[in-house]
């Protein structure tokens, strides 16, 4: 029952609240090229470690399958994904989904940002490395976006 | 997640996210956000099942279909972790009768923890460390529980990182110990509770706390919801 206890210690933490909510409306998913963005705190480069506080981001390549969680929180489990990837990072069903023609195509250009920040405003997130993010998955032609958190 | 979300989504991109604390999506609002009441660290739920991830994919993605926003519905399964049920597995010995305790209890555990890595390919290991190594560290950690001054001991970097260093090192290799894939937490509470290195982390981390360490420092030597007081010890 840990993850009712950290649920509620972190239930009243302060976001950043926009305004308004952006809204962009989406083209049909079967014809959409789609992207994962992961906030695990996922690296590419063998690299475990991951600064609380670094609002910056790391692309995963499509088919890079030499992914390390370098997440810097103990309150989470890590054996799911040891033993499968998919339950962090959903890679291998969108592909199903991409050939059984629900998707359009999944894109080659993934992105990983860290989630759990001690800056509850994200102001690096949302003014630099949220929009440089976005940049690289405009070159690659993303049009939906699939947010998952750990 | 909810604000990244909507920065991405600012950009021009529909967004659909899964969303792990539900009260951080009512907060922050994301554009369309499914709430999967799941392990943490598990947002798709189960590993290993196929057909579940999928029918999660397939929720997330049939919030595209909402005609205006900010749209948060309820995944209707949910999955409680097994922190409450630490995971049962023999520690293999090792010829160790120099070392303390924790220290011949990682050594014990190495063939695990290379058979896991050989595996799956995948480890958390590493942010200081490497596997070789945590059997030093869990000379160090000792001294510390017995009252040495953290800072003194000579660790190589940050305590909380060497400590997650050697948590993940126990949870990996008791992957190779048990039948089947632990199911969330249980190979945590496990390690926290029931072997050497977690019991002198335990205490190095209460000193620490005792001694004025940073908090950052002591609270992050081991999960939140494993810190046992010293009249728990």
């Amino acid at each position: 029952m840990s993850d009712k206890q950290v649920r509620s210690m972190l239930s009243s933490l302060e976001g950043f609240v926009f305004d308004d909510v952006p809204w962009t409306s989406p083209k049909p998913l079967s014809e959409s090229r789609v992207a994962i963005v992961t906030t695990a705190g996922l690296t590419v480069d063998g690299n475990a470690d991951w600064n609380a506080g670094d609002q910056g981001f790391k692309i995963i390549p499509k088919g890079n399958d030499d992914l390390t969680l370098a997440h810097y929180s103990p309150n989470f489990d890590r054996t799911g994904w040891i033993v499968d990837k998919n339950v962090v990072f959903p890679i291998d069903r969108l592909e199903e989904m991409a050939e059984e023609g629900i998707v359009g195509s999944v894109a080659e250009t993934h992105i990983s940002f860290m989630g759990a920040q001690p800056d509850h405003t994200l102001e690096t997130i949302r003014m630099d490395s949220g929009p440089a993010a976005a940049q690289a998955l405009r070159e690659d032609n993303v049009d939906i976006v699939l947010l998952i958190p750990v | 997640m909810g604000t990244l979300a909507s920065v991405i989504e600012q950009q021009g991109f529909a967004t659909v996210a899964i969303s792990c604390i539900r009260e951080q999506a009512v907060t922050t609002s994301p554009p369309r956000a499914l709430h999967c009441e799941f392990p943490l660290g598990r947002p798709l739920g189960k590993p290993n099942d196929v057909d579940f991830q999928r029918e999660v994919l397939n929720a997330v993605f049939d919030l595209l279909n909402e005609p205006s926003g900010p749209v948060l519905t309820d995944y209707p399964i949910e999955i409680i972790d097994d922190a409450d049920s630490p995971l049962s597995c023999t520690i293999p010995p090792a010829d160790t009768s120099d070392r303390n305790p924790a220290a011949a209890e990682a050594l014990g555990l190495l063939p695990a923890w290379r058979r896991t890595n050989e595996k799956y390919g995948r480890t958390t290991v590493g942010k200081v460390i490497t596997a070789e190594q945590v059997p030093d560290m869990l000379d160090l950690f000792t001294r510390v529980a017995e009252g040495e001054a953290w800072q003194e001991v000579g660790l190589p970097g940050d305590p909380t990182k060497i400590a997650a260093d050697v948590k993940n090192f126990y949870e990996e290799a008791s992957l190779s110990l048990s039948d089947s894939a632990p199911s969330a937490r249980s190979a945590e509470s496990w390690f926290v509770q029931h072997t050497q290195a977690g019991q002198a982390i335990q205490k190095a981390r209460v000193n620490m706390k005792e001694s004025g360490a940073n908090f950052y420092f002591w609270y992050y030597l081991l999960p939140m919801t494993q810190h046992h007081e010293p009249t728990d010890l």
